[in-house]
């Protein structure tokens, strides 16, 4: 049960870890001022959450293990994370797209998690809900600007929403560990939101005059430790500083 | 509604007083309302503290700041954190709000209208400066996690919003 647990928490915890170093990224190369002040601090709310979850897991696990283990001592098939926080940045229409298609399953899953019979698991997303529906209305309205706005603004858009589309149905690919923890009342059934979530998608791309992607053929992997040949690079980054002076600290 | 519940002892508030939002120095942990017990067992000061923001980097330093608030009066101090119930921004004072106000952040309003002035759909702000309310949201998002930052149409002057939680 408790590995299950840990597995479970693992699987929300590194998607919310990779896209907030995803977007660290993008500190001081925003667009302008304040799209770089926006994504920094959404980089930091996700970084929030994660900890949240890593010290609970840390807590879990017993033997000393600190959130700093968890984040930076594994390895690359250790990670579970889906594809597509993943994904590189790119262009800027790139980085929403990713924002919006996560953002939008972020909100639904933090509604969901709310009730759920573990207690420290439904702080995190009573307090992780508010911060999302920032992020979530931030990603929309450059969806709608984006797609609403100039002919190259829109055709770029578009180009990053069809090209990450094929990621979006990992979210909704259920672990063993889901399976389990759902029937224990402490996870979350994404199938129950699969429906919500392309119909929101779907939506905010209708109101920002895109076009909504209807390849069917899906790319998938994350979830079981198989990664896209970005994550080497992120994780080396990443892990950089912990592997060269182990158990340095701030 | 989620009840607030503070378990704090009165003779450690003279203390708990003098540590403060290190990025809103005007603003004591008090009268954020992060601070959910403060108690002495066993000669050691127990304090638990609710983290605003996930993310935010001041909850780290706010504790330690605690423990040295303690050492200074030669009392050893151990903090833990808390996640639940969550922190809100209506657990800000009134005191606090009006220091906030005084620091030249204008404090946050209610949720719904929280999003109605992010959304650009009414103004409701006031201009901490000079008061007008012809304020317009330049960024949802500001100089840190809990701020978005807004310009007075008035008096010219940007400022830092703090937004609803």
């Amino acid at each position: 049960m408790r590995d299950n647990l840990i597995k479970y928490i693992l699987g929300i915890a590194d998607n919310s870890l990779i896209l907030g170093q995803r977007l660290g990224e993008l500190c001081g190369h925003g667009p302008n001022l304040e799209t770089d002040i926006a994504l920094t601090n959404i980089s930091l709310d996700l970084l929030g959450q994660t900890r949240n979850y890593y010290q609970y897991i840390a807590r879990l696990s017993g033997n000393n293990k600190t959130e700093d283990d968890i984040a930076f001592m594994r390895s690359e098939r250790e990670y579970i994370n889906v594809l597509l926080v993943e994904q590189p940045n790119d262009h800027f229409g790139y980085v929403i797209a990713r924002q919006f298609y996560y953002d939008v399953f972020h909100y639904l899953l933090m509604q969901n998690l709310q009730n759920s019979s573990d207690e420290t698991l439904a702080a995190i997303a009573k307090k992780g809900i508010k911060e999302v529906s920032y992020h979530l209305r931030f990603s929309s309205d450059w969806i709608k600007r984006l797609g609403d706005g100039t002919k190259e603004s829109h055709q770029k858009i578009q180009e990053a929403i069809d090209d990450r589309w094929v990621y979006t149905n990992e979210l909704f690919m259920k672990t063993e560990a889901d399976e389990l923890l759902i029937n224990e009342g402490v996870g979350v059934n994404v199938l129950d939101f699969k429906e919500a979530y392309y119909q929101k998608v779907s939506q905010v791309l209708e109101e920002a005059t895109l076009t909504v992607p209807d390849e069917k053929y899906y790319q998938k992997g994350g979830k079981e430790g198989i990664h896209s040949e970005h994550m080497g690079y992120i994780l080396a980054e990443l892990q950089y500083m912990q592997k060269s002076y182990p158990n340095l600290k701030w | 509604m989620i009840l607030k519940k503070q378990l704090i002892e009165k003779e450690l508030i003279s203390v708990l007083k003098t540590v403060s939002d290190p990025e809103i120095p005007v603003l004591t942990i008090l009268d954020m309302g992060v601070v959910r017990e403060a108690r002495e067992v066993n000669g050691i000061v127990k304090v638990n503290i609710t983290p605003t923001y996930s993310g935010c980097p001041a909850m780290d330093v706010i504790g330690d700041d605690i423990i040295k608030a303690f050492d200074d009066v030669g009392k050893k101090a151990t903090v833990e954190l808390t996640l639940s119930p969550a922190w809100t921004t209506d657990w800000i004072t009134l005191e606090g709000r009006k220091a906030l106000e005084d620091y030249g952040v204008a404090p946050p309003l209610n949720p719904t209208a929280d999003k109605e002035v992010l959304l650009e759909e009414k103004r409701m702000v006031t201009c901490p400066n000079c008061k007008s309310t012809k304020t317009v949201v330049v960024s949802q998002f500001g100089s840190t996690a809990c701020k978005a930052l807004f310009k007075c149409e008035d008096c010219k002057e940007p400022f830092d919003y703090f937004k609803c939680l």
